[in-house]
């Protein structure tokens, strides 16, 4: 699984109130949230998102609500990876059960500047920032949940 | 091996006689929950999966409880998706407008939780059942479909904090001043992945709706799960509400904490958290001179009997601010019908606050009290981030019942001391 995009860069503790507003929730169309994507922290977000770009936040991404609106509205709006410093438990959860790449590297987030082209290679371990000319090595994920990802989900998965 | 409370239940939930931290078990689950935000995906994952059956009717619970009653067609027809499949599945569980209360409130009212018992809910904050000696933790969609569908659960081991409470809390500071403390003292992810064991002396100073606004707040803190030590208090309240059978799992002496804290709760003061995080606290004595425009005194944090009888000791024979709109939601039927029959109802009508029909509404931004730009709240809800209760530039501070109703009455953020001399 290879990712290439560029770099869309926040914060720590990038809350699910904000990645998709409660007052969208009344629908699970993942088109329709998409359009309403990081609205409350980045109105431009999703005029400017282009297909394989890549969310890097800080510490504790996607804390707060369950929903899974929110992993549902960043891979709809055609976000490829989200690399973090740390990701909240259920956000943690969530991605991997709808098929969303995420990646803990908290050197990588540092490094990374807005805009900059950030190449992924999860079967590698691998992270290289082309901007930077830094590579990063990534811990694989245990096999247990490699096997969710590689099955395309946790329904896919537990049907197996 | 010594093990924590979550390590022993745990254990028994996957079929082993001991769990490491870090370990991945599937755990068997005792009630599967979700509520009218969350459940819709669930189930358009199960159908979309061609599964025709639920593992077991009695153990899922359905809670139409965020934007009830329902607030526009959206949300009708995402309730009716809930309807459908309760009554297609043969769900028992499933708490129509007339039943339904706030899910956190409700489920151990019901005594559909008791302790030893493993929960998943799609709702983040499905960690209050740990008030009651339980494992419990919130879920996405996602894990609530194939959980309807197999009754397990994959989960990694936690590892533990272990918070140590002495001495007995000073009048007016509740469950929620102590848990907004703690979360002021480690950070919004100061026990993410972990589990928040709370046990020690000071347990017998506080009340079972007490430890609900505690255990429901743990997430808040990055937490997987907080669980109370079981006591006579916690046995009670289930005798009171449950005919199931239960267990207690008590941590081992030598268990192993990652880090371990003493609060004494005689020290703890009424506490607010600033915008836009619950761990910007400050005590009342720090706030400063913070006029505010609504007052929310309800949610699963803060919605239950005793939050209501503290708002109405506080609002009795007072009036709400000109300038402050004050909004009250008993977090369940049941609680509702208490404060009638108690007169707190009339002191809540005659003191100019509205009371709501159970729904957790506000809290999110959904409805029944949202915020226009530059508006102030002060709300004994859970979160403050940017945005969750209206307008992107309105402000919430999290607070305590007590707090919130002395706020309601002075037009800013108030200790209740200010109210009543």
């Amino acid at each position: 699984m290879k990712y290439e995009g560029n770099v869309i860069k926040y914060g720590d503790n990038v809350d699910t109130d904000v990645i998709i507003p409660a007052r969208y929730l009344n629908t699970f169309d993942e088109k329709e949230l998409a359009k309403h994507c990081m609205e409350d922290i980045d109105k431009t977000f999703v005029t400017r998102v282009k297909p394989g770009d890549i969310i890097v936040g800080g510490f504790n991404f996607g804390c707060g609500s369950s929903r899974e609106h929110a992993p549902i509205a960043i891979k709809a709006s055609g976000i490829s990876c989200v690399i973090a410093k740390s990701f909240a438990r259920i956000f943690y959860r969530n991605a991997i059960n709808i098929g969303l790449p995420i990646v803990e590297c908290p050197e990588c987030v540092d490094d990374a500047e807005e805009g900059d082209k950030i190449g992924i290679d999860l079967d590698n371990g691998v992270i290289i920032n082309y901007n930077k000319r830094k590579s990063y090595t990534i811990h694989p994920f245990p096999e247990f949940i490699q096997g969710i990802i590689k099955a395309g989900g946790l329904m896919k998965y537990i049907r197996q | 091996m010594a093990m924590t409370m979550t390590q022993k239940i745990l254990a028994k939930g996957s079929g082993n006689k001991e769990v490491k931290p870090g370990q991945l078990i599937k755990a068997k689950v005792d009630m599967v929950l979700g509520n009218d935000i969350t459940a819709p995906v669930a189930i358009s994952e199960f159908e979309k999966a061609g599964l025709t059956k639920v593992f077991d009717r009695k153990k899922i619970a359905l809670v139409p409880d965020h934007f009830t009653p329902n607030k526009d067609i959206k949300s009708a027809e995402q309730v009716k998706i809930m309807r459908e499949f309760a009554r297609k599945m043969g769900i028992e569980h499933y708490f129509e407008i007339g039943r339904v209360g706030i899910e956190h409130a409700l489920l151990p009212e019901q005594g559909l939780v008791v302790a030893g018992d493993i929960v998943i809910g799609a709702d983040s904050h499905t960690c209050t059942y740990g008030a009651l000696g339980a494992f419990s933790t919130g879920v996405g969609s996602t894990d609530m479909a194939a959980a309807m569908a197999t009754g397990e659960v994959w989960l990694k081991v936690p590892e533990a904090i272990k918070f140590n409470l002495i001495g007995k809390p000073s009048e007016w500071v509740s469950g929620k001043d102590i848990i907004l403390h703690i979360i002021g003292m480690i950070g919004v992810d100061g026990a993410l992945y972990k589990s928040m064991e709370f046990s020690g002396e000071g347990l017998e100073f506080l009340s079972m709706d007490d430890r609900f606004a505690m255990a429901n707040m743990a997430i808040e803190a990055g937490a997987k799960n907080g669980i109370f030590e079981v006591d006579s208090e916690t046995l009670k309240y289930i005798a009171e509400h449950s005919e199931r059978d239960y267990e207690v799992f008590t941590a081992d002496s030598d268990a192993e904490y990652v880090r371990e804290y003493t609060i004494d709760l005689s020290k703890v003061q009424l506490t607010v958290s600033f915008p836009h995080l619950p761990e910007n606290t400050k005590t009342i004595s720090e706030v400063g001179d913070i006029p505010i425009d609504q007052v929310v005194i309800g949610s699963c944090t803060n919605g239950r009997m005793e939050d209501m009888r503290m708002a109405a000791k506080i609002l009795a024979g007072k009036k709400v601010h000109p300038d402050v709109r004050c909004i009250i939601i008993p977090a369940t039927q049941e609680i509702w019908k208490q404060c009638m029959n108690e007169g707190l109802f009339e002191v809540f009508i005659d003191s100019g606050c509205v009371v709501s029909t159970p729904t957790c509404g506000p809290c999110l931004g959904g409805h029944m009290g949202i915020l226009a730009e530059g508006e102030r709240a002060v709300s004994t809800t859970n979160r403050n981030f940017v945005g969750r209760m209206g307008h992107v530039r309105s402000e919430v501070y999290l607070a305590g019942p007590a707090v919130a109703a002395a706020s309601a009455v002075t037009g800013r953020i108030s200790s209740p001391e200010e109210v009543i001399g």
